[in-house]
C-alpha cells in the first residue's frame, strides 16, 4: 500500500515539476533574453491560461504526501520551515507580477511586475533544486549532539545556512556547496525546459536565437550533470547500491540521458515539441533517478542514533490508505479528462491569445 | 513554548481570516454568475451576458487572490502544526487532499476556459463551463468544512497506543451530523456576502447616475438573491447548527450567549452586554426573558447550562472573544433580513431605483457580510479552543516542536507585509474594474 502512494506521490510531483517547470522556465528566458515587449507578451502567453492550473499539482501532491505519508509532511514542512514559507511568498510574487503587469499600460509598472516574476521564477528554480539537494544528503534527525537526540527522533530543524557551507557539518544548513550545486544544475534545466515550450507554444522571433540558447545551455547541463556525478559518492558513499541490486532501475538514468543527448539536435528538430518532449524526458529521469537512488528511504539521517526516514515508518495506517485509492482513481481519471480538453482547446501556438488584457 | 503557541495560532488566523475574504465571495458569486448566464441563454438579453461577463472579472480577481493566500494554508499544516498533522493527518489528510484532487483540478482548468473561451466554445459550452466553476468551488468549501466538522466533532476514528488517530469508516467522515448544517450555514453566508456584493455595486452606479440599466439588474438581483440567503442564513440553518453546539460543546454555547449562571425557569438572551469573565457577570446588558430557553428547545422554561456548571479546565480560551464574535455576527445578520425584506418590498412596488435612503444603505453594506462571515468563523473557532480535536488533542500539543517563536514571528511579520500589499493592489484592480462598469455588447 506505501509503495503504491509512494507511487502516485512520485508521478504528481514528476507532473508538477514539468509543468510548473516550463513556466518557471519561462520566467527566467523573460528574465533574461525577452527584450522586447513582443517576446514578452509570446512568453506570457504561452504559459497564460495554464500556470495556475500547474501549480495546482504542487497542492494537490502536498494533500497526497499530508494523507498518505503524515509523519513525513509533518517532519519535513517543520524541519524546512522557512525555505517552504519562503517558496510560498515567492510562489505569490510570481503570481502577482503576471496577473498584474498587463493592468495598467505604464512603463515603470511593467517593469516592476515583469522583474518580480522574473526573479521569482529564477529563485524557485534553484530553491527546488536546493531542496532536491537536501532530500538526497539528509537530516540530521532528532537534532542530535553527541549522540544525545534534542527531539523525537524523526522531528529536526535546519537554518538556511550554517557558517561552512558544508554538507558534512555536525549541524548542517539548508544550502551549502553540494545543495547550491543542485540549485544551479535546477535553473539551467529549467531555464532550458522553458525556452523549449516558448519555441513549441509560438511563433516568437526569439525562437530562433531559443533553438541556439538551448543548444550551448545543453552544454553547460552536461557538464553539470557529469559533475554531479563525479560528486556524488562525498554525500552517498554507495549511490549505485540501488541500481547493482535492481537492475531494471537503470531505466530512469537512461530517460535522464535520452533527454540530455537528444537535446543537442535541437537545431534540426522538424517538430517544435520534440525539445519540450526531450527537456521533459530529463527532468523525470533525472528526478526519478535520484529518488531511485535512495529508496526505500525518504529521507535520510545523517547521524548513527535516529533511524533514516522511509516509506514504512512515515506513512499513514493500512484502512486509510486502501479507502482512499478508490476516489484517488476516480478523481485521477476525471483529472485527465480535463488535461484533454483544456489542452485540445487551447493546442497550436499561442501568440494570440491576449492573455492579461482584461 | 508559549511564546511558540502564541505566534503558531497568530500567524493562523491572521493568514485564514485574510485568505477567508476572497473564498467567501467567489463561492457565492459563482452561483449568481451561473444564474445570469443561464438567463441569458433563456432569454438571450444581451444585459444577462454583459453582467455575466463583468461578475466574471471580479471574479477572476479574486479567485486568484484565493488561490495564492490558499497555498499557505496548507503548507501551514505542516509547517507549524506538524505535531497535529503527524497525529490526524491520516484522517483530516484524507479530505484536505480529495479538495485538491476533486475541487482545485476542476476550478482552475475551467476558469481558464470560462474567461477566454467564450468565443472558441459557444454559449452552451460555455454556460458549462461557468457552471463546472460554481460546482468545482462549492465542493472545495464541502471538503473544507468536512475537515473542519471532523475537529469540531471528531467521528469515524479509534486513537492507537502511540497517540495517532487512525481512520477506521471513512463514510463517517462524511455523515458527520456536524457537516451538513455547518456546510449550508457557511454556503449560504456567501450568497449574502456575494447578494450584498452586487447590490452595493447596483445601488452605486444608479446613485451615481451610471451604467443604470445594469445596476438596476444588479440591485435586483443582489436583493432578491439577498433576500432569500439572509433568511436561510438564520433560519433554519443557523438555528441548526447552534443546535450543534448547545449538544456537542455545551460550555462553548454558554460562553457564546454570555450565560454565566444557569438559571431556573429559563434563560434570558442576551442582546448587549459586555462579559466581565474575571467576576463571571454581564454588564450593561439588554435580554429578553425566557428566548433563549425557547430557541433552543422550544420550551419557554427550559434549562440551559451556564458557565458556572462547568469545571474551569474546559472553559474556551478567550471567552470574551467568543461572545463578541458571536453577536456581531448575529446583530449583523439581523440588520441584514431587515434591510433585504425593506429593499424587497419596495422593489415589489417599483419604487426601490428611487428610494435613495435604501440605496444609500444598501451601498454602506459592502464591508458587513465580510465582517459576519468572519465573526462567524471565528465563532466556531473560538469555540473550539483550547482543543485542535474537540476534547481530544489540545491545541498546545499540536504546533512544531522545532520550530522556534522567533523564526514564526519573522513569517508572520513576512506575511503581514505580504498581504499588506496584496490587499491594496487588489482594492486597486476591483476598484478599476467596478469604476470601468460592465461592458454593453451592441444588439445583433
Amino acid at each position: 500500500m506505501e509503495l503504491f502512494w509512494y507511487i502516485v506521490l512520485m508521478t504528481m510531483l514528476s507532473i508538477y515539476v514539468i509543468l510548473d517547470g516550463y513556466d518557471f522556465g519561462a520566467g527566467i528566458i523573460h528574465l533574461f533574453v525577452a527584450k522586447t515587449e513582443k517576446d514578452k507578451k509570446a512568453i506570457t502567453n504561452s504559459i497564460g491560461p495554464f500556470w495556475d492550473a500547474n501549480e495546482v499539482w504542487l497542492i494537490a501532491a502536498g494533500g497526497v504526501l499530508f494523507f498518505a505519508f503524515p509523519t513525513l509532511y509533518a517532519s519535513s514542512f517543520s524541519g524546512f520551515y522557512l525555505p517552504l514559507i519562503m517558496i510560498l511568498w515567492l510562489l505569490i510574487f510570481r503570481a502577482i507580477g503576471l496577473e498584474l503587469r498587463g493592468q495598467i499600460h505604464n512603463k515603470i509598472w511593467e517593469t516592476i511586475w515583469d522583474k518580480a516574476f522574473g526573479v521569482a521564477s529564477l529563485l524557485l528554480a534553484l530553491f527546488f533544486g536546493i531542496a532536491l539537494g537536501n532530500i538526497v544528503r539528509g537530516v540530521n534527525l532528532g537534532m542530535v549532539t553527541n549522540g544525545i537526540s534534542a527531539q523525537e527522533p524523526h522531528y529536526f530543524f535546519l537554518p538556511l545556512w550554517n557558517p561552512t557551507f558544508s554538507p558534512h557539518a555536525e549541524h548542517l544548513g539548508i544550502i551549502d556547496w553540494f545543495t547550491l550545486f543542485l540549485g544551479i544544475v535546477g535553473v539551467v534545466a529549467l531555464a532550458i525546459h522553458g525556452a523549449n515550450w516558448i519555441i513549441f507554444k509560438t511563433n516568437s522571433d526569439i525562437n530562433q536565437k531559443l533553438k541556439k540558447l538551448v543548444f550551448n545551455l545543453n552544454f553547460v547541463l552536461f557538464g553539470l550533470v557529469v559533475t554531479s556525478l563525479l560528486i556524488w559518492h562525498i554525500i552517498e558513499p554507495k549511490p549505485f547500491h540501488n541500481f547493482l541490486e535492481y537492475p531494471w532501475l537503470w531505466i530512469f538514468p537512461a530517460i535522464t540521458f535520452t533527454g540530455l543527448f537528444g537535446l543537442f539536435k535541437v537545431k534540426s528538430f522538424k517538430k517544435d515539441g520534440l525539445g519540450f518532449l526531450f527537456s521533459s524526458l530529463f527532468l523525470f529521469g533525472g528526478l526519478t533517478s535520484t529518488v531511485a537512488s535512495i529508496f526505500p528511504k525518504v529521507l535520510p539521517s545523517t547521524n548513527d542514533v535516529n533511524p533514516s526516514l522511509t516509506i514504512h515508518n512515515v506513512a499513514a495506517d493500512d484502512y486509510g490508505l486502501s479507502v482512499g485509492v478508490y476516489w484517488f482513481v476516480i478523481a485521477a481519471v476525471l483529472v485527465a479528462v480535463y488535461m484533454f480538453v483544456q489542452y485540445r482547446i487551447f493546442k497550436g501556438k499561442m501568440d494570440n491569445v491576449g492573455y492579461g488584457e482584461h | 513554548m508559549e511564546d511558540m503557541l502564541f505566534y503558531d495560532r497568530m500567524q493562523f488566523a491572521f493568514t485564514i481570516t485574510f485568505h477567508y475574504l476572497f473564498p467567501q465571495l467567489t463561492m457565492g458569486l459563482s452561483l449568481i454568475i451561473v444564474y445570469f448566464k443561464w438567463k441569458f441563454l433563456r432569454t438571450k438579453i444581451d444585459k444577462y451576458n454583459d453582467a455575466a461577463k463583468f461578475w466574471m472579472k471580479i471574479f477572476a480577481l479574486n479567485f486568484a487572490m484565493g488561490v495564492v493566500t490558499g497555498i499557505p494554508m496548507e503548507f501551514q499544516f505542516g509547517t507549524n502544526w506538524a505535531k497535529f498533522s503527524e497525529l490526524t493527518g491520516g484522517i483530516i489528510g484524507q479530505t484536505l487532499a480529495m479538495e485538491g484532487m476533486f475541487s482545485f483540478f476542476l476550478e482552475s482548468s475551467f476558469l481558464g476556459l470560462f474567461i477566454f473561451g467564450e468565443k472558441l466554445l459557444g454559449q452552451k459550452l460555455h454556460f458549462l463551463t461557468g457552471f463546472l466553476v460554481f460546482l468545482g468551488s462549492w465542493a472545495s468549501g464541502f471538503l473544507i468544512i468536512a475537515t473542519h466538522s471532523w475537529m469540531q466533532h471528531p467521528v469515524g476514528f479509534e486513537i492507537l497506543e502511540n497517540g495517532k488517530f487512525v481512520l477506521n469508516n471513512f463514510s463517517a467522515l462524511f455523515s458527520n451530523p456536524w457537516l451538513w448544517p455547518s456546510y449550508l450555514h457557511n454556503q449560504l453566508a456567501s450568497v449574502v456576502t456575494a447578494s450584498f456584493v452586487i447590490a452595493a455595486i447596483g445601488a452605486f452606479y444608479i446613485l451615481s447616475n451610471k451604467h443604470r440599466e445594469a445596476g438596476q439588474l444588479f440591485l435586483k438581483t443582489g436583493v432578491l438573491f439577498g433576500l432569500v440567503s439572509s433568511i436561510l442564513v438564520a433560519f433554519p440553518t443557523g438555528d441548526w447548527t447552534a443546535k450543534n453546539v448547545v449538544k456537542h460543546q455545551p460550555v462553548t454555547f454558554a460562553a457564546m450567549e454570555g450565560v454565566f449562571e444557569t438559571e431556573t425557569g429559563g434563560s434570558e438572551i442576551i442582546l448587549i452586554g459586555q462579559p466581565d469573565v474575571e467576576n463571571k457577570k454581564l454588564d450593561n446588558k439588554i435580554a429578553v426573558p425566557n428566548v433563549l430557553s425557547f430557541l433552543t428547545y422550544q420550551r419557554w422554561d427550559a434549562e440551559i447550562k451556564g458557565l458556572n456548571d462547568f469545571d474551569e479546565s474546559v472553559y474556551p480560551t478567550n471567552i470574551s472573544g467568543l461572545y463578541y464574535s458571536y453577536h456581531i455576527m448575529v446583530g449583523l445578520g439581523t440588520i441584514f433580513i431587515g434591510l433585504m425584506i425593506l429593499a424587497s418590498v419596495q422593489l415589489f412596488r417599483k419604487k426601490l431605483y428611487k428610494t435613495k435612503w435604501i440605496l444609500w444603505s444598501l451601498m454602506f453594506m459592502l464591508p458587513f457580510p465580510y465582517i459576519a462571515n468572519t465573526t462567524g468563523w471565528y465563532t466556531a473557532e473560538l469555540g473550539r479552543q483550547p482543543w485542535l480535536v474537540y476534547n481530544l488533542l489540545r491545541t498546545a500539543d499540536g504546533i512544531s516542536p522545532t520550530v522556534s517563536s522567533g523564526n514564526t514571528l519573522f513569517t508572520l511579520l513576512g506575511f503581514i507585509g505580504l498581504y499588506l500589499l496584496l490587499g491594496l493592489l487588489f482594492l486597486m484592480l476591483a476598484g478599476k474594474i467596478i469604476y470601468k462598469g460592465p461592458e454593453t455588447s451592441k444588439q445583433l
